[in-house]
């Protein structure tokens, strides 16, 4: 959709969005039971037990690792962590589950009241977390057909019990595409703390939008839409953007927005009507009468917090104080924690005493160049071919001189394919042979004022006057530099000695 | 009272307790096959009319007990189970062995594990005769409710045996097993108990795993014994508690040896009387029981004392909604696509699934129950119905606090009547539900409570209830036995040949 018809929607109304997203935690075992959790290329129903499968007689067990790992999360979107949890049933039927009711907190989650914060066009905008809760995953269904084409499904209880967690944010977005960066924003966090793989396109990280539109002003909220199977970044953006549409458009042809659950079809770029909601769900939750209340001691707590890694908002912070980087690299450069290390290794070996400096030359490389050889080759900077202490040599060389940022580049990416050093690709051709036009002009330089004969006998129109400078010039360069390139430079600078 | 040297009963084997057989096997007269033997033939000789057992495990038993005989052989350290025959309410799952829960749903569910008590038992050598009836998902009070129709009452063929455990306390009445497991989840151990003379314990919730028990109402189900005297009851309890990590509402407490509690001694031990309990409900017969058990209490050295439990009346409608509300959850899970009945095949489409399958599968009580849960979870009904109800769980729960800060245990009639005809109550729930009234106040607290037999009115047993804090089984065990030792109502077993002559069992000690 273009984002003209995005800026009619937004001068007539406001856009409220608000996300659940669901996590997969990477626990080693599932959340109540001792069934393996890394299922993703195995055979159907291979990691499953009496207990994920909710056998006649079976009893759930808490996960540990994955509380853990909750208050983590908790803690990462400064949310609090009361004292008192417990867990309840959720009762539906679907043939993906397998209890008849999915084990979920209801009104005493691990997590309550957190914030996110997003980077808006250079602005930090803070966005509400209302909850983050624990439950299990289902099944998954296949749907197939027999010999007669006729449609049948197969369940495959593998992902049954994978710990889920699920962050519910405030309606505090006002854009599709701050419901993109909160998305970004949450999967770094969540990545960040080793506790999700943060694949939107494999499931291990979904999300559910609920958008409404108001008037400017209004402050009741308008009849909501929940978008679900958006499976990228993109799409969380795409879907919210033609949603905020449609309902503009519904509105301002004096129809009314009906509650319900709408589909993004990534194809067709636009969503369908699922289900109609004419009452509110009842899942007659009721507390989980197999698993005690859980009793959240503040030393269990503070043992998850001494044990966190840093987190992005504050790597941005320690990067916009001590690189004096601006807000928008920092924010890049701290949301991936291995292209952090790599930023901050690549400044650490830098030469030089300014550290700003150094540090505006990394992330200018880092978001740049390398950014654009690991996209194009779907590489992870942890699988970078081309080292920090590498890239900062070769930063260093364009610093000193040696050669030039444009030959910097072509080194770069040669030495990306090839993965030998970038200073080893120096050294061999030579600096000349790539041709650094610096240094071909010192030497030229050099070869006329050493050689005033030839350069009287190439303003008496001597032509071999020219062939001799280039040998010199070749001299000089130890042979590392091309004829063809010295030519015009030579020329250029004997013709501006005769004005 | 002395015991006195063992010597071989003059009855049959089928008519000896657990402890009694325990002696004859070490002392190597009679061997553990034997022993099964004879509780096979007594069980193709009276379940014709007794209907206790809905699966029979022949094979397997007589290969249990010849392993328990080779470990007898061997010597050692034996539990006091190894070579006992014994059945299993069908409620808990047995691996590789069908466990109907009494349920059409399951006719042919073949489970893939062991609940944890069966792990345990398995481990004390005992020896498996068998899967138990009942009313079906454990709700009913008579055993009719089952899928496979209803246990006769081995006192009474016309009447029932109580339920649910109806097979669990039939069983041991006529001398098919020598104890059995039944689960209790508002008096379903020891209703049948006292309707027939058996002793039945269910356990303080959270000293025994729920583990592979299939689950009525998670927060009130307790799996426990049934046997022929308190000592037995000790045995079997001693083996199947304790904590396990399976089950998170299984407690940490170590278990006593209960039969090594059984002193005999109750001098000054005080004896709470519940005036809620006496004043309306019971049968004149099971009253004047009841008195004789107190005057007999009296003579051992008891002190009673009057107390007062305020909130029993609200025990039935508090547990007629927690009970069938956890039961909608639990029940849930069959829906015809994973295990047991499916008529996916002549469904019209999904919702078709699991409407046909559930109508077929479940009968009229289970749905009923499952129908009032959902009702009281329901949105807008929750506050009224669930959250009052525990609200009100939480006030009989200090009740017995209160109670149990004047008394050591409480003693009160297990059932307001002896056991009534089969087919007198079916039609009417609520006459079915008051079976309980004096039972599952117990459930609610999470206490532990036994029935034992208190005398007869009209031919027909009477159980006195008693009822002990949590985790105090060993006082309940102890006052059960001490009122055994001057008794003689637990050595009665029921007739079951033509003539009306109930021969005593002879005691041993």
């Amino acid at each position: 959709m273009a984002t003209d018809t995005l800026t009619a929607v937004q001068q007539e109304y406001e856009i409220v969005i608000g996300l659940e997203v669901h996590t997969q935690l990477l626990t080693d075992s599932k959340m109540f039971c001792s069934c393996n959790t890394h299922y993703a290329n195995d055979e159907a129903n291979t990691h499953i037990c009496p207990v994920c499968m909710g056998m006649p007689g079976v009893l759930p067990v808490i996960n540990k690792q994955a509380v853990d790992f909750t208050f983590m999360v908790g803690l990462a979107l400064n949310c609090s962590i009361p004292e008192l949890a417990k867990f309840d049933r959720k009762n539906y039927f679907y043939p993906d589950l397998p209890k008849g009711y999915q084990i979920s907190q209801y009104d005493m989650p691990f997590c309550v009241n957190g914030s996110l914060e997003i980077t808006v066009n250079g602005a930090i905008k803070k966005i509400g977390v209302t909850r983050a809760h624990l439950e299990e995953d289902t099944g998954r269904l296949v749907h197939s057909a027999n010999n007669w084409g006729e449609g049948y499904s197969l369940v495959d209880w593998n992902r049954a019990g994978i710990p889920l967690l699920e962050i519910v944010s405030e309606p505090d977005m006002r854009s599709p595409e701050e419901a993109r960066l909160y998305m970004q924003k949450l999967r770094s966090i969540l990545v960040n703390l080793g506790v999700s793989s943060g694949k939107m396109e494999e499931g291990s990280l979904r999300c559910d939008a609920n958008i409404s539109l108001r008037k400017h002003g209004e402050t009741k909220l308008g009849v909501k839409t929940e978008i679900k199977n958006m499976n990228s970044f993109r799409a969380v953006q795409r879907a919210l953007e033609y949603e905020a549409q449609r309902q503009m458009e519904v509105l301002s042809n004096g129809g009314v927005i009906v509650q319900e659950t709408r589909g993004w079809v990534e194809t067709r770029g636009v969503t369908v009507s699922q289900r109609v909601k004419e009452y509110a769900d009842d899942y007659r939750y009721f507390p989980e009468p197999d698993l005690p209340h859980i009793e959240v001691a503040r030393n269990w707590v503070e043992g998850i917090r001494s044990q966190m890694p840093e987190l992005p908002d504050a790597r941005r912070d320690r990067f916009i104080r001590d690189y004096a980087l601006p807000i928008g690299d920092a924010e890049l450069l701290a949301g991936d924690r291995a292209i952090a290390h790599y930023f901050e290794d690549t400044t650490a070996a830098l030469q030089g005493d300014d550290i700003a400096g150094r540090a505006r030359l990394a992330a200018n490389w880092v978001m740049g160049d390398l950014s654009r050889l690991l996209n194009a080759s779907e590489t992870e900077i942890s699988n970078c071919p081309i080292s920090a202490p590498h890239l900062a040599a070769l930063i260093d060389a364009v610093t000193q001189g040696k050669i030039t940022g444009k030959q910097a580049k072509d080194i770069l990416e040669r030495a990306y394919q090839t993965h030998e050093s970038p200073d080893a690709i120096i050294q061999r051709e030579g600096i000349a042979s790539v041709s650094d036009t610096a240094a071909i002009e010192a030497f030229v330089q050099e070869a006329v004022t050493t050689n005033p004969k030839a350069v009287a006998d190439y303003q008496k129109g001597k032509g071999n006057a020219v062939q001799f400078l280039i040998g010199q010039v070749m001299r000089l360069s130890k042979g590392s530099a091309k004829p063809d390139v010295v030519q015009p430079i030579l020329i250029a600078a004997l013709d501006k000695l005769a004005q | 009272m002395a015991a006195t040297k063992k010597k071989t009963p003059e009855t049959a084997p089928w008519q000896w307790t657990i402890h009694e057989a325990a002696d004859q096997l070490r002392q190597k007269k009679i061997s553990s096959v034997e022993l099964t033997q004879a509780h096979f033939e007594r069980i193709r000789a009276v379940d014709s009319s007794v209907k206790a057992f809905l699966t029979l495990l022949e094979d397997s038993a007589l290969a249990e007990a010849r392993n328990a005989d080779e470990k007898i052989a061997k010597g050692g350290n034996l539990s006091p189970l190894t070579g006992i025959p014994l059945g299993i309410k069908d409620v808990v799952v047995t691996k590789g062995i069908r466990t109907t829960a009494g349920s059409r749903f399951l006719e042919h569910f073949i489970p893939p594990y062991d609940a944890t008590v069966m792990t345990k038992l398995r481990s004390s050598g005992a020896v498996f005769l068998g899967k138990l009836n009942m009313d079906e998902f454990a709700m009913g009070s008579s055993t009719e409710n089952s899928a496979y129709g209803p246990t006769h009452n081995p006192w009474d063929l016309t009447r029932v045996p109580g339920g649910s455990s109806g097979g669990s306390s039939a069983c041991v009445a006529a001398g098919e097993a020598m104890g059995s497991l039944g689960s209790d989840t508002g008096g379903s151990i020891r209703q049948p108990a006292a309707l027939t003379n058996t002793v039945g314990l269910k356990p303080t919730y959270g000293r025994v795993s729920r583990f592979g028990l299939i689950a009525f109402a998670s927060s009130l189900d307790q799996i426990g014994p049934f046997a022929r005297d308190a000592r037995d009851c000790a045995y079997l309890l001693e083996t199947i508690a304790g904590y396990d990590p399976h089950d998170s509402t299984s407690v940490n407490v170590p278990v006593p040896n209960y039969a090594a509690e059984l002193t005999g001694d109750i001098k000054d031990m005080k004896i709470g009387l519940p005036k809620e309990y006496f004043v309306d409900g019971a049968e004149p017969g099971v009253t004047k029981a009841v008195e004789e058990a107190i005057a007999v209490y009296k003579k051992l050295g008891a002190k009673f004392v009057d107390i007062s439990l305020p909130h029993t009346k609200y025990g039935l409608p508090c547990y007629y909604i927690i009970a069938p509300a956890e039961a909608s959850a639990n029940l849930s899970r069959y829906d015809g696509i994973k295990y047991g009945l499916s008529l996916h095949e002549t469904a019209k489409d999904l919702e078709d699934v699991y409407k046909s399958t559930r109508a077929e599968g479940f009968g009229p009580e289970v749905r009923r129950r499952i129908m009032i849960g959902a009702y009281a979870l329901s949105s807008g009904y929750y506050d009224a119905f669930y959250k009052r109800a525990q609200q009100v769980r939480t006030l009989i729960k200090k009740d017995f606090d209160d109670a149990f800060g004047k008394c050591d245990i409480i003693l009160t009639p297990t059932s307001p009547t002896t056991a009534f005809k089969i087919g007198d109550r079916t039609s009417d729930p609520y006459s079915m539900y008051l079976a309980d009234l004096f039972t599952i106040p117990a459930n609610l607290a999470g206490i532990c409570g036994i029935s034992i037999p208190g005398g007869f009115s009209e031919g027909l047993p009477v159980g006195v209830q008693l009822l002990g804090n949590t985790f105090a089984e060993s006082d309940i065990l102890r006052a059960a036995d001490a009122f055994e030792r001057v008794t003689d109502f637990h050595t009665q077993m029921a007739d079951l040949s033509a003539s009306a002559v109930k021969p005593k069992r002879k005691k041993s000690s």
